[in-house]
């Protein structure tokens, strides 16, 4: 299909799509590698996406060979041993680099522990404001508010640009470029968690488009504990919490690791789970209040004390944001399948350093850092290679559901996608007999999404974050239902045992036919 | 949700309507951002950590407040130092200490199991 001509005509060497961590690192990459770089984002770069809103620990570990060793094995049983040490020593060492120059080259202001810089953690809005006017003084030119609906390729095949919509002008934009990083976040299924909401997992449909594969989709049940009223999902605080029933007794079990099932399951009986933080010292909740201001924020403004009083708490689904679950990579430089597309931070899989299971803490905030800088440089050595020749290929357009059709049914497919994955019984306590038809319900729900008419301008954004979601999810399902076993966050109620003839990962693909398949290398591991 | 702009204290300087990550304002005929699609809104304290002039107000949950809850009474949150008061939180503003400069959190430990009764 050729593409209509668009108002606002650009090129770039490279083009970032998401200019969330994993989107600035990869522009600040790109651009110091020499190529000229254009970053879009569906928000603002610098306030868009969980970290910027959030904050968050980092996975930084010192070169020590002895501390290394302790932090790959620490997660490799959770992960259900589907990690790569190699990509976790990689990672560890490009955090490390990266961290140390976000001090000195962006004058991040870290605390001062004992004489040393503390480069454990940063906090979201300072991080990501720094993040912003670093990459600005590199060249890299930022267009706001302008989501990327659908990705370009030349007659080959191989990604040659974007084309969106400026939402805040009401215009088109069309992007010639030598490649394109997506790093537009995971997939939070529009559930009102922290700086979740422009993640709609837009960026595995457009690379599913242009055939692009998948990987850990079935690790992608991640909720987060959250006051039942607020938006504020931060599990690790839970760690000093008591939980409640309604009328007061102990709820047993219930834990922010490893005992979430129980508040799920409570609050599924009863609508109701009570939580106090009250095994916090005064010491630990000082550090909390340093540590995490925005936690306090819903309890201060309602006059809630979260150390004395008991408060409602809730899951919120997070999705592929804290689960592992994204576009699978094929090199070190976060190539994907497609040539001219990369991948990076939470649209990549973190598969290779955390296998099965992130659940946040830190590795997240690593990888996409860390994957961010190979993408960016490896989108800008690709272009390079074009040379001049890469602005005169002919383009043809990709994206289909939620874009050339789909118009009348975008708000149905939400309002489906939304009760098919965010109840706990359906997503969270896994079971077969539930999957098959939650799966049934979403493929009706993509199927009218492929009929009907084309989506015109503006309504394009929200209709394609419908066909992202209704995508991701039938990703989700069909690698869940495919792993007939339990192993790190995929667990499934009728296989609550690890099946070592399952130990691979899952590559899963395609829109109107969806497939899933053992990962080809890790197939002949297991059969060696 | 967002409540609250505060027309007494705006500058009209576009910065919400620019970092708004889901696009919830527009600009008002007067100047001053209005409030137009508050069902977008993902109350994540941005543009509130952003406005210079401490005019904006979230509500720390995830509907819209009710009519006549203090969470949308700019006198009571005036009275009670809630206006600007995640800015000064993360010491933004001329004159403050960045908190990241503070921020360093408790050891985390294991978690915590709710014991039988
Ligand atoms: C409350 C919370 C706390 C967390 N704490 C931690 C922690 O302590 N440690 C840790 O390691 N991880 C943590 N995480 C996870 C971490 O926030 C993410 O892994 C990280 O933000 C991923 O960065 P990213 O750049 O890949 O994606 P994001 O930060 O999600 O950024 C994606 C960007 O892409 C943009 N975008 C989306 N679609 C489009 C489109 N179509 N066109 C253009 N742009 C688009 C978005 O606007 C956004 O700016 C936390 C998550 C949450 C929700
Ligand atoms: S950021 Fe604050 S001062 Fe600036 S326009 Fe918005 S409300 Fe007004
Ligand atoms: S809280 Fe976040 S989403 Fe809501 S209006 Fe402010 S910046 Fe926008």
């Amino acid at each position: 299909m050729p593409t209509e001509p668009t108002p606002l005509d650009l090129t770039a060497d490279v083009v970032v799509a998401g200019g969330g961590p994993a989107g600035a690192w990869a522009a600040l990459a790109a651009a110091q590698s020499g190529a000229d770089v254009l970053l879009l984002d569906k928000g603002y770069c610098g306030t868009s996406g969980p970290t910027a809103s959030g904050g968050t620990g980092v996975w930084y570990v010192r070169p020590d060979p002895e501390d290394r060793e302790k932090a790959m094995a620490s997660r490799e049983a959770l992960g259900g041993h589907l990690a790569d040490r190699r990509w976790a020593a990689r990672v560890l060492d490009q955090t490390y680099e990266n961290m140390h120059r976000l001090g000195t080259e962006a004058r991040y202001p870290f605390p001062v522990v004992d004489g040393e810089p503390y480069r454990r953690g940063v906090q979201g809005p300072e991080y990501m404001r720094r993040m912003r006017s670093w990459i600005r003084r590199a060249g890299v030119r930022i267009l706001d508010h302008s989501p990327v609906l659908e990705l370009l390729t030349d007659p080959s095949g191989a990604v040659a640009g974007v084309r969106g919509h400026r939402r805040q002008h009401d215009m088109a934009y069309r992007v010639r470029a030598g490649a394109v990083v997506l790093a537009t976040g995971g997939c939070a299924f529009l559930s009102k968690a922290l700086g979740c909401d422009v993640d709609t997992g837009d960026g595995a449909l457009y690379a599913a488009e242009v055939g692009a594969e998948l990987s850990g989709m079935e690790f992608s049940n991640a909720y987060g504990i959250a006051p039942a009223f607020a938006s504020v999902t931060k599990t690790a605080y839970y760690n000093f919490a008591t939980f409640f029933r309604a009328d007061g007794s102990l709820l047993a079990g219930a834990s922010s690791q490893g005992g979430r099932a129980v508040i799920a399951a409570e609050l599924m009986r009863t609508g109701t789970v009570l939580c106090s933080l009250d095994q916090a010292t005064p010491e630990q909740q000082a550090g909390m209040r340093l540590g995490q201001p925005n936690f306090f924020l819903p309890f201060d403004r309602l006059g809630i004390d979260p150390f004395t009083d008991r408060f409602p708490v809730t899951l919120l689904l997070e999705g592929t944001v804290r689960g592992t679950g994204g576009i699978r990579i094929t090199d070190d430089e976060c190539a994907t399948t497609v040539p001219g597309l990369y991948a990076a931070g939470d649209a990549a899989t973190r598969e290779l350093i955390c296998g099965g299971f992130t659940g946040g803490g830190s590795h997240n905030a690593a990888w996409a850092m860390s994957s961010g800088t190979w993408a960016g440089r490896g989108a800008a050595r690709f272009a390079a290679t074009l040379g001049g020749g890469s602005a005169r290929r002919r383009l043809v357009a990709t994206g289909e559901a939620g874009l050339r059709s789909g118009a009348e049914v975008a708000e149905e497919a939400i309002l489906s996608v939304r009760e098919q994955v965010h109840p706990y019984e359906k997503n969270y306590l896994r079971h077969g007999d539930r999957l098959r038809p939650a799966l049934a319900e979403l493929d009706g729900a993509w199927s009218g999404l492929r009929g009907g008419a084309a989506v015109r301008g503006a309504a394009a954004i929200r209709s394609r974050q419908a066909a992202a979601m209704v995508a991701h999810a039938r990703w989700m399902y069909t690698s869940a239902l495919a792993r007939t076993e339990s192993r790190g966050m995929a667990r499934r109620e009728e296989f609550p045992e690890l099946d070592p003839a399952q130990h691979h990962r899952l590559t899963v693909g395609g829109l109107d036919r969806i497939w899933v398949r053992p990962e080809a290398g890790a197939r002949q591991a297991v059969a060696s | 949700m967002i409540e609250i702009v505060s027309t007494e204290r705006c500058v009209t300087c576009d910065v919400c309507i620019a970092v708004c990550p889901t696009n919830v304002f527009d600009r008002g005929p007067d100047g001053v951002p209005v409030i137009a699609r508050q069902d977008d809104c993902q109350t994540c304290f941005m543009c509130e950590a952003h406005c210079p002039a401490d005019a904006l107000f979230v509500a720390p949950l995830r509907q819209p407040a009710e009519a006549g809850s203090p969470l949308r009474d700019e006198a009571h949150l005036t009275e009670n130092g809630l206006l600007g008061s995640y800015r000064k939180e993360i010491g933004w503003g001329r004159g403050r200490k960045p908190g990241a400069r503070l921020a360093v959190g408790p050891e985390l430990g294991f978690a915590r199991t709710t014991p039988r009764a």
